[in-house]
Formats: structure tokens, C-alpha cells, sequence
């Protein structure tokens, strides 16, 4: 039987063939591989690929403007448009400054409290540091634009009509308008959100810098402020870069703040000019805009990495700290904790407290305590108040966009753990191989998109059915799966670290002892990356219940939600509906998130020995 | 039972060829050793067994059974395979009990409840870990560990073992132990082993059969007694033994091998040859002594290193440098002199050029 030759038969020999096809079988992370590269190229590249399409053909909606085109043809039209008309001004080059104006001062105001706040929590010895460490990320579980509902509710004045804001109650004067709307009040809120982003990133990779580095400098000589600038920052550089890069992506595709604070004074930014397009059904604008914002954003990750160098691995947001040197403020550690006080009080309670207070008020713009009311939460719907609709727990259509939520956040976050699971297992096991490298890169590519940009991608291409596929537009299939690619590079990530530290030898020791491919995934794989999974799979959970920017071109009253829900109210100045559900989802978010925050903690503690 | 046959394996990871063209067999019930510096291909060669590894080219026959052919198109997938892995690392899985850990495969197959209750108390009793069965393997030392990943061999009573340095993460005292301990093992599960290791003495006092391997070839395959003394080329000689064998490059005039200081007396087989040789020598063949004697080669003693039983001696005669090993505790000055005679029986002789043992060829 064996044969004396043992060269390699034709490639189309039966032989061949049918060893190949048992080398396949026997290679459960290829074939996962495969069908994962397959899947993600259709939802992430096609749709890609698809908008370019569209932006360079005649489209049925472009016929009113050009009645001799024909539709599917290649044309400039769109870009003519956006670029080189009269129109281009308000349609692109307005937006495209006023988006670089609040990408640059909400990533330079929202970095230098980050960093701040984390040289404080890290680097000294500050009072308070658990409960503050704990409230400081509070803003980055919030939906972004909670706190611009809030500064509405203080400084809102009579430019769009309706109630005016607390303020105005207390002090009888309006609020200028560069105070309540526009670039201004913009910034400022989403600096103290974003703020966050950089304090993860940066605390994490401060907890990650030796001491002994900085003492090395210091027994060679170096002043204190020599070593920061010697040995500290340059270790920082990588954690900075990122976090400049995240925030700047982030802003450039962040919709609800520019849209609750912007639009009432027709400040325009690329996400809300992008969602006036689509609105006017001008998508071939739209789509040329979400393209620049792609080509932005993919840009500035191209600067960052270039200037960062090779050094292009993201630091880590859970570094694993270690004892290190914590500087003594002396006289400056009470002013320091008060000043984390003020701000926690700041971006955290007054936004809460400004929120509950409106909901509470029966006439809004009156916050005398005789005005309040429980009405808006328990009420059963009165024609005389806002338009008839009932409170929170009676009011159908905010039940059921709760419903929807929960929904939405359930199978983002079980599709999500899957798919990040079976990516990270087929991108550890087939590690060096070409299909490996792909599969991470595609995993990663979302990232690119600006949300907003994304949700337009969508809406061009599942408007219609391909293929097998129907169309998808207005569905709630299509908010699953466009939360679970957005999420697509975070889970992924959580995936491919919960499998690297399985070695191999634990599942290779079942293979040989005759275990096959799904006991050995249920048995060894799964139970042993549950705790990064499942602390993954709730922080998908938290993110697709406040998704606004995402999701905001492709909800439909047949696929409400919550954040949706809050929009619509918030667009119809009932700022006591919006406040209530806003306050309802806030709470929701929080109860999830001390969950993971035990969860992660007893996951830390309990970590199995593996060697 | 299990024979074990490899004919013609080639595997490579990109451009590097790992294993080039390997031609091996172990008999049934045989304990074979695969000894090599790290990197030579022993590793590679063990998964391709189990199937963890697909060789590029050739056949690999376990008993019966084709496993792998590339020419016929076979793979059979380790978990079909039915043969017992040792990892270096134990791979126990730190989720589940000992007892889990025994009977997770147990359950895979057709056996009763009671059976495999039996198999696991037998298991534990055979390693000593009787009691232990609810443990998880956090709360185990390395040894106790180590003698887990033999009790799940043990109740899955495989006919072929494999081990892949099984023994590099226990510290000297527990290896010793353990080594005895994997020699029992294989005697009562009468498998076919075999064994991986860089470590020469556990090649040397474990094995039936020792395969040294280099640069994914065998460089020579035999007894540990062979190997021993007969190593078939330099590499074996130098890779086997410690302290090394010394090595004496020269050239043949008037029937003694002439190395500057030193001079070789040969054998006249190897003194038809001619031209230039290497010969080598071990350590404790040396005959030594410590008062003159006439003929003999006068050396001074530079380094001493007593390891207890044996004493390790560096002399120098003239310029050349030759290491001694003497049975006991030895605490002579640097400087002592001595006198050293080869021992004609004890030494080998290869080929400058082929670095091939001459005298295995001469016969």
C-alpha cells in the first residue's frame, strides 16, 4: 500500500480533490474562517462598494433635476453637486468646517480633561478613587447626546418657540443664542462625553508604565519634569494617538448632539447634513458625503499610525495594573478631589437632576415646586397636554419602542458574542495564514465608518432585495445587523483575546483523546472564554440601547426604539417625554453596566490557572 | 498492536523545510525515543503523528491503518486517530475536576457508567492520586499535574503513546521520579511509545531505541548504548554526553595520529586512510594517572568541578585542552600534574571532510 513515490498528485486528481476536501473537514477554523470572510464581505465591503455605485450613476430620484439622464449610467452629477454648484457651500463646504471646527476643539477640550483626570487618578494620590474611577466612565455608558437634552432644559430661550429653560425661569433672561445652540454648546457637550474615551485609554496605558522607567531616568539624573517629557509621554504616545483618532472619528459621525443643538439655528455638520439629504431624498448627496466622511476618517487612522510608527497595537482598555509611585500632592489633595467632585457633579448628577426635573414639571418652563407633576410617568393621556400623550408606563408607543430596545440589545449583544467568538477562534487557530490576517482586517474595518456614514451605506443597499436577501429597509433585521457590524471590531477583539489565552494544547489534548469539533467547543473552548465574551456581549448590550447616530436613517415607526423615541420628542419639543424615557434609558444602562463591572471584577479574581 | 511507520515525510512552514524526507519505524510495544537541540523537527514529527500537523508529502501508517497519504489522498483527523498525547504543558482543563478531566473522553465512547467509573478509580490508584478525584488542577503542584495527563492516558488505554517533553517543566528532583514513573507506565500499558525530549539523559535511560535528530534528519538511529559509543557522526558524538566528548583534529603520519601536543596511537584500519581525521574521545575513558609514567602524555590540571560522584577535570597538554571525568570527590590544585593515556578501544575516528565515524564503516 504505501507507494514508493510520494510526490503531490495533479491538483485536479481525485486524489487531490477528496484530500482536500478532508483536510477542509478536519480544519473547523477554516471553514468557520471562510464563511465569516464570506458573510462580512457582503455585509461590510458590498454595501461599501454599492454607495460608490450609486454615487457615480444616474439614480430614478436625480430625474427631477435632469430629465435627459438615464438611470444607471455613470455620471459626475453627484459630485458636481456636492463639490462645484452654488449649492455646494450649504451642502458640503459649510458642513465640512463646521465638522473639522467641533472635531478639533471637542478632541483638544475632551483630551486635556482625559488626560488630566488620569494623570490624577493614576499618578497621585488623590482621595477617593474607587468611587471616582467608577463615576468618571459614567459618561462613556450614556448616549452621547443625554447631555445636550440637559443643556437644553437650562439654557433653551425663545428662538424655536416652545418652553424656555431654567435659566430663563430663574433669571428672567434669555440665553443668548451662541449659548443655547450651535458650535458652542456643541463642543461643550460633547467634550464632557468624549472626555471619557481619552481617560480609558489614557489611564490604561498610564497604569501600563513601569515606575522603574521613570526611576531609571531619575537615577540618571533627569528632573521630574525631564522624565515626563523623556521617558512618560513618549510610552503614552501610542495610547494618545489613539484616543485622538477614536474621538475625532467618533465626533465626525455622532448625529444627536449636532442635531438637538445645531439644527434649530441650521448649523449644519456632515451627520446632520447627511440625514437632511436623505430626508430630502437627495441620496446621491448623501452618499457622496458619507464618502468623504470615510475617506476623513480613514485618513486621519492613516496620519495617526504614520506619526505614532510601527508601533501601531492599541493599548489595551483593561491593563493590568501594578503597584506603582504615586506622587504626593501635599496642600493641592483637597482642591484636587473637590475639583473631581465638581466635575463628577457636573457631567454626571446636574445632567440626571436637570433631567428628572423636567420630567416632572406639568407646564413646561415652570420649575416651581407647585408645578410638579407625576403626570408624564403615570398619567393616562390628556388632550390637553402634549398633543394627548400618555406618561411613560401607559403610553403604548413607548413600550413598545422599550420592547425594541431591549430586543435590539439582546440580539446585538448574542450575535455579537457569537460571531466575535467564532472570528476570534478562527483568526487564533489559523494564525500566520493568509485567510487569518483577512478575517481581522475585515473584523476591523467597521471601525472606519463613521456611524452615521455606515447607516447611509445601509439604506443603500438594503433598500432593495439582493439576491436571496429581501429588502431590508425598515425592518428591525436590518438595526440588528447594523449594530452588530458597528460593534463587529470591539467583539471581535474581545473574541480573538478570550481565545488566546486558551492554549492550544487544551484543545489539541481533546482532539487527539477522540473529542470532536462541537463537544470540544461547548466542553473547552466556550466555558473558558465566558467572562471576556459575556462582559463583551453586555457592553454590546449598553451600546445598541443608546445608538442614536447609527441607527437614525433607518428607524421607521415599524421599527422603533428608545433613543429614536427620544429624537422624535425631543424634534416635537416635549422636552418632558423626552426627559422621562431618556431617564428611563440612563437607568437601564446603569443597572447593566454595575452588572459587568461585577462581572469583570469577579472574572479578574477568579481567573483560572492554566498552566 | 501498534506499529508505527513514517515513509517519506516532508513539512514545511512557508519557504523553511522542518522535517526533509523522514523515513522511521517503531515497532510494536517499542519505546523510541526522538532526541535533537530545539528546532531539529522532533516536535513536528510527534504532531504529525497525532495529526495535529499535515506533512507536506509521504505516508504515515499507525498498526493497520493508513492515517495520512498524501499520494492517496488520506487524512485521518487525530480525533479518529485513537492514540494518547502528553504535552509539555499537561493541558489539563482548568474548568473540570480531575475526575472530569479523566472521563471527558471516557463518555465520548460506548462505555458504561460503572466501566468508566472503574477505569477512573484504577487511573487515579495507578498514579497515586487516589482521593484526589474532585480537585481542580489549580490546586495541584506541577508533579501531581503532570501525573493527571497519565491517568487520562491511562483510562483511555491507548495502544500508542505519544509524549512530548513531558518532563521540562518539573524541577531535577521530580524528574527523576517521573521519569521512573513514565517507564512503569509504558510497560503496563505495553503501547508503543514515543518519546520527545532535548534532555540526552532521559533519552539515554527511558528508551528502547533513540532516533537523534538535526536539522530535520536523522542523523542517526540505535541503541542508547550505541549512540553512546558509537556515535555515527560528530554532531551525535558532540550532542551526546556531559561533559563533551573531546575532539582532536589531526593528520595521519607513521601510524599515530600527529595534533601538535598530542599524539594519537590508531589502529591500523584507520591508519590506511590516510590524509586527515578527527578523533574523539570521552571524558571518563581517559586512563589517568596521578604519578609518571613512561609513554605517557604529561598534563596540568586548570579547572577542577567536583559534582560529587565524578570530578570533571580540565588539563591542558601543551596547548591542547582535554576534559576528565574521575570517579570521586577530587580537590587538587590547579596546576597538579598528570598523566593521561588513550584508551585505543574507547575512541572513534571520523572524516574531516564527511564528519562520518570511520570505524562504524570499517566495520
Amino acid at each position: 500500500m504505501a507507494m514508493a513515490d510520494s510526490g503531490k498528485p495533479a491538483f485536479w486528481s481525485l486524489q487531490n480533490i477528496s484530500y482536500q476536501a478532508y483536510r477542509l473537514k478536519n480544519r473547523p477554523e477554516l471553514i468557520i474562517g471562510l464563511l465569516a470572510l464570506g458573510f462580512l464581505s457582503f455585509v461590510v465591503l458590498v454595501p461599501l462598494l454599492q454607495i460608490i455605485k450609486d454615487a457615480f450613476t444616474f439614480q430614478s430620484y436625480d430625474l427631477a433635476y435632469n430629465p435627459d439622464g438615464v438611470v444607471g449610467e455613470f455620471t459626475l452629477f453627484h459630485l458636481d453637486r456636492v463639490f462645484n454648484q452654488p449649492i455646494s457651500a450649504a451642502l458640503f463646504y459649510k458642513p465640512l468646517v463646521n465638522s473639522l471646527k467641533m472635531g478639533f476643539f471637542v478632541t483638544v477640550i475632551a483630551l486635556t480633561v482625559g488626560f488630566s483626570l488620569a494623570w490624577l487618578m493614576v499618578r497621585t494620590n488623590v482621595h477617593f478613587k474607587g468611587v471616582f474611577g467608577a463615576m468618571l466612565v459614567f459618561p462613556y455608558m450614556m448616549p452621547s447626546w443625554v447631555m445636550a437634552i440637559a443643556w437644553l432644559s437650562l439654557f433653551k430661550n425663545d428662538r424655536v418657540g416652545g418652553s424656555e429653560g431654567l435659566l430663563t425661569y430663574w433669571t428672567g433672561t434669555q440665553a443668548p443664542d451662541w449659548v443655547a445652540y450651535g458650535l458652542f454648546p456643541i463642543v461643550i457637550t460633547l467634550a464632557l462625553h468624549y472626555y471619557a474615551y481619552a481617560y480609558l485609554l489614557i489611564s490604561g496605558a498610564l497604569a501600563t508604565v513601569d515606575s522603574e522607567l521613570e526611576e531609571a531616568g531619575a537615577t540618571s539624573g533627569m528632573g521630574k519634569w525631564k522624565r515626563i517629557r523623556v521617558i512618560t509621554m513618549p510610552l503614552l504616545m501610542p495610547a494618545i494617538g489613539s484616543a485622538i483618532v477614536l474621538t475625532f472619528i467618533r465626533i465626525l459621525g455622532t448625529f444627536g448632539t449636532p442635531a438637538l443643538l445645531g439644527l434649530p439655528v441650521r448649523f449644519f455638520t456632515f451627520s446632520t447634513q447627511i440625514y437632511a439629504s436623505i430626508n430630502a431624498r437627495n441620496q446621491g448627496d448623501a452618499f457622496v458625503l458619507a464618502l468623504v466622511l470615510i475617506v476623513l476618517a480613514i485618513s486621519f487612522i492613516w496620519i495617526n499610525s504614520r506619526i505614532i510608527g510601527v508601533r501601531k497595537s492599541y493599548v489595551t482598555m483593561t491593563g493590568k495594573g501594578f503597584r506603582k509611585h504615586e506622587s504626593d500632592l501635599g496642600k493641592l489633595r483637597w482642591p484636587a478631589t473637590v475639583f473631581v467632585i465638581l466635575f463628577l457633579c457636573m457631567t454626571v448628577a446636574l445632567p440626571l437632576i436637570l433631567l428628572l426635573w423636567e420630567s416632572l414639571t406639568l407646564i413646561p418652563g415652570d420649575y416651581s415646586l407647585s408645578n410638579l407633576t407625576t403626570y408624564f410617568w403615570v398619567g393616562q393621556g390628556n388632550v390637553n397636554l402634549a398633543y394627548g400623550e400618555p406618561g411613560v408606563i401607559h403610553n403604548k408607543g413607548i413600550m413598545g419602542a422599550l420592547i425594541n430596545s431591549i430586543k435590539l440589545g439582546f440580539a446585538a449583544a448574542l450575535f455579537n458574542g457569537v460571531l466575535g467568538l467564532l472570528v476570534g477562534y478562527a483568526v487564533v487557530r489559523g494564525r500566520g495564514k493568509r485567510l487569518s490576517q483577512w478575517l481581522e482586517a475585515i473584523a476591523f474595518a467597521p471601525y472606519i465608518f463613521p456611524s452615521i456614514a455606515l447607516g447611509a451605506i445601509y439604506i443603500g443597499m438594503f433598500s432593495t432585495s439582493i439576491g436571496p436577501v429581501p429588502a431590508l429597509y425598515g425592518t428591525f433585521t436590518i438595526l440588528i445587523l447594523i449594530t452588530v457590524i458597528k460593534n463587529l471590531p470591539f467583539t471581535s477583539r474581545t473574541g480573538i483575546a478570550a481565545i488566546l489565552q486558551i492554549h492550544q494544547s487544551l484543545e489539541e489534548a481533546a482532539r487527539v483523546q477522540g473529542i470532536g469539533w462541537f463537544r470540544r467547543m461547548f466542553r473547552i473552548i466556550i466555558p473558558l472564554s465566558m467572562s471576556g465574551v459575556v462582559a463583551g456581549m453586555l457592553l454590546t448590550f449598553i451600546t445598541a440601547m443608546r445608538e442614536l447616530s447609527l441607527i437614525i436613517l433607518l428607524i421607521s415607526p415599524g421599527n422603533m426604539v428608545l433613543t429614536g423615541l427620544i429624537f422624535g420628542y425631543q424634534e416635537q419639543d416635549m422636552a418632558q417625554h423626552s426627559s422621562a424615557v431618556t431617564l428611563m434609558l440612563v437607568l437601564i444602562i446603569i443597572i447593566i453596566s454595575v452588572i459587568v463591572r461585577v462581572m469583570s471584577r469577579s472574572a479578574g479574581v477568579g481567573r483560572l490557572n492554566t498552566t | 498492536m501498534g506499529q508505527i511507520r513514517l515513509d517519506g515525510i516532508v513539512k514545511s512552514y512557508g519557504k523553511e523545510v522542518v522535517v526533509k524526507n523522514l523515513d522511521l519505524t517503531v515497532q510494536p510495544g517499542e519505546f523510541l525515543t526522538i532526541l535533537g537541540p530545539s528546532g531539529c523537527g522532533k516536535t513536528t514529527t510527534l504532531r504529525m503523528i497525532a495529526g495535529l500537523e499535515e506533512p507536506d508529502q509521504g505516508n504515515i501508517q499507525l498498526g493497520e491503518r493508513v492515517v495520512f497519504s498524501r499520494a492517496d489522498g488520506v487524512v485521518i483527523p487525530p480525533e479518529a486517530r485513537r492514540l494518547g498525547l502528553i504535552f509539555q504543558s499537561y493541558a489539563l482543563w482548568p474548568h473540570m475536576t480531575v475526575a472530569k478531566n479523566i472521563t471527558l473522553a471516557l463518555k465520548e465512547q460506548n462505555i458504561s457508567k460503572a466501566d468508566i467509573a472503574r477505569r477512573l478509580e484504577n487511573a487515579l490508584e495507578m498514579v497515586q492520586l487516589t482521593g484526589y478525584a474532585g480537585r481542580y488542577p489549580s490546586e495541584l503542584s506541577g508533579g501531581q499535574q503532570q501525573r493527571v495527563a497519565v491517568a487520562r492516558l491511562i483510562a483511555l488505554r491507548p495502544s500508542i503513546l505519544l509524549m512530548d517533553e513531558p518532563l521540562s517543566n518539573l524541577d531535577a528532583k521530580l524528574r527523576t521520579e517521573m521519569r521512573a514513573s513514565l517507564k512503569r507506565l509504558h510497560r503496563d500499558l505495553e503501547a508503543t511509545t514515543v518519546y520527545v525530549t532535548h534532555d540526552q539523559i532521559e533519552a539515554l535511560t527511558l528508551s528502547d531505541r533513540v532516533i537523534i535528530m538535526n536539522d530535520g534528519r536523522i542523523m542517526q538511529e540505535g541503541s542508547p548504548y550505541d549512540i553512546y559509543h558509537h556515535p555515527a557522526n560528530i554532531f551525535v558524538a558532540e550532542f551526546i554526553g556531559d561533559p563533551g566528548i573531546n575532539l582532536f583534529n589531526g593528520t595521519i603520519a607513521n601510524g599515530v595520529l600527529d595534533c601538535g601536543a598530542v599524539s594519537i596511537p590508531l589502529p591500523d584500519a584507520i591508519a590506511r586512510h590516510g590524509g586527515d581525521l578527527i578523533a574523539g574521545i570521552r571524558p571518563e575513558k581517559m586512563h589517568v594517572s596521578e604519578t609518571a609514567k613512561d609513554g605517557w602524555l604529561k598534563a596540568r590540571t586548570e579547572i577542577l568541578q567536583p559534582t560529587g560522584a565524578n570530578t570533571i577535570v580540565e588539563v591542558k597538554v601543551g596547548d591542547t585542552p582535554i576534559t576528565l571525568m574521575q570517579p570521586g570527590f577530587m580537590t587538587l590544585p590547579a596546576g597538579t600534574e598528570l598523566w593521561l593515556q588513550f584508551d585505543p578501544e574507547s575512541l572513534s575516528f571520523f572524516d574531516t571532510d564527511t564528519q562520518e565515524n570511520l570505524r562504524n564503516k570499517v566495520g
